[in-house]
């Protein structure tokens, strides 16, 4: 590629990145009432959304060959039972890090 | 005097937003040094994972982009995949609607820069009451805004002669992490759990369907159709609550 064709490639990844950053509040502006539909979707989607985000992350998780996804499972393991205990958020994620760098470095 | 409140008050929002961004300096610092490296790798400068940083900041977008810029030019395709791995980020808009309203001039950072990171902890901290809501979240976009492009830049300079003092597989996990406590915080705060189950069903469904490529865009269409189709009953619920 040319520097120019370089340049516009990362035009079209900003562009293409703002529409999805930028659309629903040029859809919604403030100072319009949002539709109830809109409203209701704003409600509810976070729970699925942050389930989503957990699944993506975990998406080249693979259960049928290496490890079989052992060192994650403890690993998730530990995340949630430290949070339920203290609820404390640092705590629960360095908890489950240390504990997942130790399994794959170490045991599996 | 006024100037003086004002500059207070940012100092309380920095204060309060950055023990939250720890974890993602962690889990940025790791992942933007190895985008820089990468990058680095395929022959480009560190201005490339620089400015891009600064620009796009989707880190997941940068890294396909590595690969772009050294395949055929096609600008509309480019586009169409950009749209398409970054389609979630319609799901955080439409949740922010509310939170978003009366930060003034702070609203076009914090949309430009609400990266999944962000997205998850503007959402979910407890502010404090006495820190404004648009300064705290402008702060968590900024520092996690830094870490990114501070990582990808230095990894871009080093390239592959960064010192491999420490064995940092692994540390990836981090962002798992994260997103399970905040998952976590969600689901303890929420009264019913239907679109956190549906959203943990439906999107491993998909990735088992589709594979872990091409998921996103089904799990979201699944998630809306599911949640639209509930919604009679989430809201008649959500009316006899209160």
């Amino acid at each position: 590629m040319t520097l120019r064709q370089e340049i516009i490639t990362i035009a079209m990844v900003v562009l293409g990145t703002m529409i999805t950053r930028f659309l629903p509040f040029l859809l919604f502006p403030a100072g319009k009432p949002t539709p109830k539909y809109i409203q209701y979707l704003g409600q509810v989607l976070p729970g699925a959304v942050f389930a989503l985000l957990v699944v993506y992350s975990l998406k080249s998780v693979n259960l049928l060959t290496g490890s079989h996804g052992i060192p994650e499972l403890i690993s998730l393991c530990l995340v949630v039972g430290l949070h339920l205990w203290k609820r404390q958020m640092l705590l629960s994620i360095a908890g489950g890090t240390i504990c997942y760098m130790l399994l794959v470095q170490l045991v599996f | 005097m006024l100037q003086e409140k004002k500059t207070s008050s940012w100092t309380a929002a920095l204060r309060a937003a950055f023990p939250y961004t720890i974890p993602i300096f962690a889990g940025f610092w790791f992942l933007s040094l190895t985008y820089g490296v990468s990058m680095s790798a395929a022959g480009f400068s560190f201005l490339y994972p620089m400015f891009m940083s600064m620009t796009i900041f989707a880190g997941s977008m940068e890294f396909v982009a590595v690969n772009l810029l050294q395949g055929a030019f096609d600008p509309i395709q480019t586009l169409l995949l950009t749209l398409m791995i970054n389609a979630r980020h319609l799901f955080y808009g439409i949740s922010m609607l509310d939170k978003f309203r009366g930060t003034g001039w702070k609203k076009f950072y914090l949309i430009f820069g609400m990266c999944d990171e962000s997205f998850s902890i503007n959402y979910t901290a407890d502010i404090p009451p006495e820190v404004d809501p648009g300064q705290f979240m402008f702060c968590v976009n900024l520092l996690n805004q830094l870490y990114w492009v501070s990582g990808s830049t230095i990894g871009g300079i080093l390239g592959s002669f960064i010192v491999r003092g420490v064995n940092t597989q692994g540390l990836e996990f981090v962002m798992t992490a994260m997103f399970t406590v905040i998952f976590l915080e969600q689901w303890l705060k929420e009264k019913r759990h239907v679109s956190a189950l549906l959203g943990l069903g439906l999107s491993t469904a998909c990735l088992v369907l589709f594979g872990p490529d091409n998921f996103i865009i089904p799990s979201m269409i699944a998630i809306l159709g599911a949640l639209t189709l509930a919604r009679g009953r989430l809201e008649v619920k959500e009316v006899a609550c209160q």
